[in-house]
């Protein structure tokens, strides 16, 4: 097993909510409660969860674009969690981020290549030609044309764009891409185009990807251990085949009963949850999901479940998956 | 497009004549401001050597009509309208354009830094509104009244509180800029926060500001006309559009031109930058058009 190269443990992240005339801080939305995930080298973990639930918030906590409030983050076994700007700077090579929207993520001034080679500058890894040619062999890396270089981002379409930001995230040789629901602005063809380049990449470079999305046919495809978020926790983490053949949260039952299967004959138990997700401003007490829940009982609303080892490398954050006379027996 | 253009037969590149009168059909109101601003600017600069000088007193020839030897006809001292109109243009381009320019560049470092640092905003944009609430006149009559009276301190009672409203305006494109992703994007490529100002965020806020500058034109050039109507802008003995007038007021009814002509230059004048600006703001940002 090689070596994480990030580790996050019990990040939280809390927006203040200020109101009033003296702008007091009247409490806080707590986008991201308490997370603990580690990816390893070579490795895709997939962060999963409905809009909201704090996932993009983990992605851009990871690489300090935005500040944790709590918790450790390392970076190839390095603590960057108090880092001020220009430590993080000599860090942030490591670590990329590809943006979800193709279109805002691209300065409208700056050339293709401009874009590209910006991290190289900014680094000293290459400036004149030598950085010309380093641009030129990112594009064909991510499969555009060396000479789309002089165009501007309007002239490429979605997913050649989103090739653009793979390349630039690439430039400065990270250990680390931050996916940040890379492909859910485009076209179902495209998708996959995009996806098989981040595979490929992953293969030949030994990158580690966090990639966040919604969707699961898309984590399916990519991911190899997936992690599912509800209201700022990880309930339930898991290898990609045991998270989809046998999900031991509630939850992720729900989150795999929703999604299309595309074969309309099949039946299939469905589970759906009644109510609307709580404001994270607000979390219920105990565990976050019990307001929902169908196998919820009255323990449920007071205690805390904990991220524990139900099976192994399977873990669950529920209160019924642990051993005692509460137990719901595991599915088959 | 009527037709599918095939990559074989492309159009001929048209002529520079031809896109001229594209570029006019399109945008009259760039053309139409540009060119009379082009024709004062002109004026302005021709002054000495198209006209006599201005401060020249002739009894003998006071309250002239304009015909051959006058065109513009003379004041209560004999001294030729046309020759002190020309001048005033001078005062007039000199203070709208250092106004625009010192107003922008200042807005524009003062609005940077608000809409990126959050400690510097609180503190500044409170500054910015305590400017605002000063009027303009009122503000330059007590610079004026401090100081030896001079076009330079014109300039500076007139920019000061232009720069709250430049400020204003950055800041709020910096704001929704910042939270572009492609900003964000240049943070975590490790663009430092100099460059990501001058790289980033400067060129997507010049297109509005060069919008608002026009406006900051306009109204330096109506404020100064004002002052020195009232007697506390420039000097006597710098011919401006303003005393112009203010000296022509009390003969009104023997020599309405020579408060009627100046006055007439200053509408022109005004129009054009604001014809230039409207035009400007249509060209650079179809989205600011139709939020105005």
């Amino acid at each position: 097993m090689t070596a994480p190269v990030l580790e996050v443990e019990n990040l939280q992240k809390h927006f203040p909510i200020h109101k009033g005339l003296l702008r007091r801080q009247a409490g806080s939305v707590r986008a991201v409660d308490g997370v603990s995930f580690a990816v390893r080298a070579g490795e895709t973990l997939g962060l999963v969860g409905e809009s909201g639930c704090g996932k993009s918030t983990v992605g851009r906590a990871v690489l300090k674009l935005i500040d944790p409030t709590g918790g450790r983050i390392l970076l190839d076994g390095e603590d960057v969690t108090e880092l001020n700007a220009a430590g993080m700077w000599a860090r942030r090579r490591r670590a990329q981020i590809v943006f979800q929207d193709p279109y805002s993520s691209l300065n409208p001034r700056l050339s293709a290549g401009a874009i590209v080679g910006e991290p190289l500058e900014n680094y000293g890894l290459a400036s004149g030609r030598e950085k010309t040619n380093r641009v030129a062999k990112l594009f064909e890396r991510v499969g555009l044309r060396a000479d789309f270089m002089r165009k501007f981002p309007h002239e490429f379409s979605g997913g050649q764009r989103q090739r653009l930001g793979i390349a630039r995230a690439l430039s400065v040789g990270p250990a680390l891409i931050v996916a940040d629901e890379p492909v859910s602005a485009l076209d179902v063809s495209v998708q996959a185009q995009v996806l098989n380049l981040l595979i490929d990449l992953q293969e030949e470079l030994g990158l580690g990807y966090l990639f966040i999305s919604h969707d699961l046919a898309v984590m399916r495809h990519i991911s190899h251990r997936i992690a599912v978020m509800y209201l700022g926790r990880i309930v339930e983490l898991a290898d990609k085949r045991a998270l989809f053949t046998r999900p031991l949260h509630p939850y992720t039952e729900a989150l795999l009963s929703a999604a299309p299967i595309p074969d309309p004959t099949r039946q299939r138990k469905k589970l759906v949850l009644q109510g609307d997700v709580p404001s994270p401003a607000n979390p219920p007490k105990g565990c976050h999901f019990h307001t929902r829940c169908p196998y919820a009982i009255a323990r449920c609303k007071v205690e805390d479940p904990v991220l524990r080892e139900a099976l192994p490398g399977h873990q669950v954050a529920c209160l019924r998956r642990e051993a005692g006379p509460d137990a719901l027996p595991l599915p088959a | 497009m009527a037709s599918i253009t095939l990559a074989g037969d492309a159009e001929p590149r048209p002529g520079a004549l031809a896109r001229l009168v594209t570029f006019t059909r399109r945008n009259p109101t760039i053309v139409i401001g540009g060119l009379l601003m082009l024709a004062l600017a002109g004026l302005a600069l021709a002054a000495p050597y198209i006209t006599s000088d201005p401060l020249k007193m002739n009894p003998r020839m006071r309250f002239r009509l304009p015909g051959e030897q006058f065109w513009f006809g003379t004041d209560q001292f004999g001294r030729d309208v046309y020759a002190r109109t020309i001048w005033g243009t001078r005062v007039s381009l000199v203070v709208g354009l250092s106004v625009a320019a010192l107003a922008s560049v200042l807005g524009l470092i003062v609005g940077l830094l608000c809409g990126f640092y959050k400690a510097v905003d609180g503190v500044v944009m409170r500054v910015m509104d305590g400017i605002m609430a000063i009027p303009s006149i009122l503000l330059a009559i007590a610079l004026i009244t401090l100081t030896r009276p001079g076009l330079p301190i014109v300039i500076v009672a007139i920019v000061i509180p232009e720069i709250p409203r430049v400020v204003r305006l950055v800041r709020s494109v910096v704001l929704s800029l910042r939270a572009q992703p492609y900003i964000e994007a240049a943070i975590a490529g490790g663009t430092k926060t100099p460059k990501l100002l001058l790289r980033h965020i400067v060129p997507n806020t010049l297109a509005p500001l060069i919008v608002q500058a026009t406006y900051v034109c306009a109204s330096a050039i109506l404020t100064e006309a004002g002052l020195s109507f009232l007697g506390v802008g420039v000097p006597p003995e710098i011919p401006s559009w303003g005393n112009i007038i203010a000296q022509g007021r009390s003969f009104f009814q023997i020599a309405p031109w020579s408060i009627l002509i100046p006055g007439i230059f200053l509408a022109i004048m005004v129009l054009a930058v604001n014809m230039l600006g409207d035009g400007l703001r249509d060209r650079l940002d179809p989205r600011l058009a139709r939020r105005m």
